[in-house]
């Protein structure tokens, strides 16, 4: 296995090779089929590595070269398929060609669709760099690699300004987080003198707590930028402009958990440093709810799964700041799984809408696209909680997790997000396919369920946001699974100690089972309700303008892209303008062209000697010899 | 033939000298005829000949003599390429006026 393991990364970049040096010239059906099958191929290898791991849980390492050695610092181009390493990847691999698949349905007509391909292959190729790399150099190769991917595909379609700007925010927030990272790493190379995973977690006993704490809030400004928390969320609902399939497979299921991984990763130093996990759960939990209420007024389809995604992260960060790094892993996968189900589901409403976004010109889509309604269904109940669907374990792992060591106000908080999850969900649900339709009538005519090759990948997805919460059952339920995931993560890293080791959770049983019923019973109370609620004509959203008071503030988004407009965006306009006329044209430019006018001003004075007339110069010439010859005398 | 030299001071061949190549200079600065401006060269090239020769005989030293030979041979080297030129020259203009050749300016 250690021989094929670079072969996991290297067939999607084949796929991106071929595809974006040939693609042009080859059929769309082979460019769909390069660029899902090398995703297949690195998906079935995947799987190969997971039952090698299941076996015997020592991480299969694979040394390519010495990729650099300067002084102390020696750094291998090193992949590894540790559990946690294997467990993302076959997210990625596996969520990923399934959203490839998805992805020559609905790119069909695009001109573009070798190149969307290319981008989507080099993606995965990233993220795989990321998560199978063996130190953190690695790791930034593939943080780096993904973020420029997001930015490609966010500005897919560049010929609309409005994209191409989105694509821009996406990448300038995710290089503010990217110096935190890269400001972490320098401090680990400081401090432990390597950045192999193995050495530094293996040093990590003997560091200075202070000196940890600093390393881990950087780590965290890192996923901050990457997995879109406050206070550098804005960009993930405006990488919305890509296409949909993007949407799905960078912006909700794969890239946005990075940040989660690397602080998984790093449980042993977040364990060190309270302070540290302090931070990174009170921005988690803000971030969900804050999030979660501007979700309650979008009315653009994308919108709303995009902050519900920032939403869904931030209970991941809350779940991580207590401790509970195998939940916060747990509702990445499962997350993976509804979050794509729906993003895909979005577009093949978008799809069979003809590119409308807007849920308030849709309505009664239920009878026109009955597979995609029943799988948006699926989707909206798993990520609302309800009772045995994958999102009620994995967020009530996490409320539980949250009870225990934050107590009663946090959980009461972390509940109040996952009602507000509901509660936008189940109105996005109804809005969308229940009522009667409210488009045009063109629109009504062209209206279809999308093509088998859409569908397929979203009945898989389908059934795996339902069962997958079996994968970590609490153990008071006795499913005989209990715990699965929990026990998968603590097997051996390449430090030889556990990835994650085994948490105790010191809680009643009553007390899981009380957590466990208030939770999903307000779930499901909201989801009849709104039902009731959205069908009536009368509680449709309105339209912006007729927004009032604080639905008004939700609407806009409590208008932090103004915030943030007037004090950073503005004054580095005002900044740059005052650099551009003082220090460039007066300044810079103004040394060259007085320079070039002075040269020709001299230019124009000696230009008189030269005036054609031959006995001139003859004189010039016996005068100067003259001269010459007197001054060898005086 | 060295004492009939050696008769006339030598202060004489400088100034004759000297007064021979004053014409040469004043013939090619004033004079427009590029014929002119070529032989009144010569008469400087000449002068200096005249010059080499006689310090050569009153200093008893051959060097300044085989000097002049040098300077013969590149005179007449000199006053070839400078007639083919003003050949040339005659072709175009129809004139060997100097003062004519002024096409390089502006």
């Amino acid at each position: 296995m250690n021989a094929l393991l670079p072969l996991i990364p290297f067939l999607p970049l084949l796929g991106f090779v071929v595809n974006g040096l040939f693609g042009k010239k080859l059929p769309k059906s082979l460019v769909g089929i390069i660029g899902s099958g090398t995703l297949l191929g690195a998906f079935i290898l995947s799987v190969l590595c997971f039952q090698q791991l299941g076996a015997n849980s020592e991480p299969i390492q694979s040394d390519l070269y010495r990729f650099l050695s300067v002084g102390g610092l020696d750094i291998n181009f090193g992949l590894m398929a540790d559990r946690l390493s294997v467990w993302m990847m076959l997210i990625v691999t596996g969520v990923g060609f399934l959203i490839h698949v998805y992805s020559i349905g609905y790119m069909h007509d695009d001109e573009g669709f070798y190149k969307f391909f290319a981008y989507l292959n080099l993606f995965i190729f990233s993220m795989l760099l990321l998560v199978m790399g063996t130190n953190f150099l690695m790791l930034f190769f593939g943080w780096e690699g993904v973020g420029l991917c997001s930015y490609l595909l966010i500005g897919f379609w560049y010929e609309n300004r409005e994209y191409g700007a989105a694509a821009r925010k996406a990448f300038i927030m995710n290089r503010i987080g990217d110096l935190g990272l890269l400001l972490g790493m320098f401090l680990i190379f400081y401090t432990f003198g390597s950045l192999d995973y193995a050495t530094v977690f293996a040093k990590l006993e003997g560091a200075d707590p202070a000196v940890v704490t600093t390393i881990c809030l950087l780590l965290f400004v890192g996923a901050m930028g990457k997995s879109a928390q406050i206070p550098l969320y804005t960009w993930l609902p405006d990488a919305m402009a890509g296409p949909t399939p993007v949407s799905a497979l960078i912006h909700a299921a794969t890239m946005v958990t990075a940040g989660i991984y690397l602080v998984a990763r790093c449980n042993g130093m977040f364990e060190m440093a309270p302070y540290a996990q302090a931070v990174v759960a009170v921005v988690g939990l803000a971030t969900s709810i804050f999030t979660a209420l501007i979700g309650l007024r979008q009315n653009d389809i994308k919108k709303v799964l995009a902050y519900s995604t920032v939403s869904q992260l931030g209970l991941m960060f809350l779940s991580l700041g207590m401790g509970a790094y195998v939940s916060a892993m747990f509702h990445v996968t499962t997350h993976a799984f509804f979050k794509a189900l729906l993003f895909l589901a979005a577009g093949s409403v978008i799809h069979g809408m003809g590119g409308e976004q807007d849920i308030r010109n849709m309505g009664g889509l239920r009878k026109h696209m009955p597979i995609t309604f029943w799988v948006f269904l699926i989707g909206t109940f798993a990520i609302s909680g309800f009772p045995l669907l994958s999102g009620f374990f994995s967020k009530d792992e996490i409320f539980a997790a949250t009870f225990a060591h934050g107590g009663a106000i946090w959980w009461g908080l972390a509940a109040a997000s996952g009602l507000l999850t509901a509660v936008y969900m189940s109105r996005l649900l109804y809005v969308t396919f229940f009522g009667a339709f409210r488009g045009t009538a063109e629109q009504k005519h062209h209206l279809h369920e999308s093509p088998l090759v859409m569908t397929v990948p979203l009945m898989v997805l389908a059934v795996l946001s339902v069962v997958g919460g079996l994968l970590n059952t609490p153990h008071f339920l006795h499913l005989g699974n209990d715990q699965w995931l929990a026990h998968w993560f603590s097997g051996n890293g390449v430090n030889g100690a556990p990835i994650i080791p085994l948490a105790e959770m010191h809680l009643d049983v009553s007390t899981e089972w009380m957590l466990m019923g208030i939770a999903s019973a307000l779930a499901v109370v909201v989801l009849v309700v709104s039902y009731f609620l959205y069908s009536k004509p009368q509680n449709l959203p309105v339209s912006d303008s007729e927004q009032q008071g604080l639905s008004k503030v939700f609407a806009n988004k409590f208008y932090v892209d103004e915030l943030y407009n007037f004090l950073f965006v503005r004054p580095t306009e005002y900044l740059s303008k005052i650099f551009h006329y003082y220090v460039d044209i007066w300044g810079i430019d103004g040394i060259v062209e007085r320079t070039g006018a002075g040269v020709q001003a001299l230019g124009g004075y000696f230009r008189r000697l030269q005036n054609g007339n031959i006995e001139y110069y003859l004189i010039g010439m016996v005068a100067g010899a003259v001269l010459l010859f007197l001054s060898m005398f005086l | 033939m060295l004492e009939i030299i050696r008769q006339v001071p030598v202060e004489y061949y400088v100034l004759y000298s000297a007064i021979l190549f004053t014409i040469g200079v004043m013939g090619v600065l004033i004079r427009r005829n590029a014929i002119v401006v070529l032989m009144c060269i010569e008469l400087m090239l000449n002068a200096v000949n005249l010059l080499l020769a006689a310090f050569s005989t009153y200093l008893s030293d051959s060097k300044g003599q085989l000097m002049v030979f040098f300077i013969m041979v590149v005179a007449a080297a000199e006053a070839a390429v400078g007639l083919g030129i003003l050949i040339m020259i005659y072709r175009n203009t129809k004139s060997t006026d100097i003062s004519l050749l002024d096409k390089l300016r502006n």
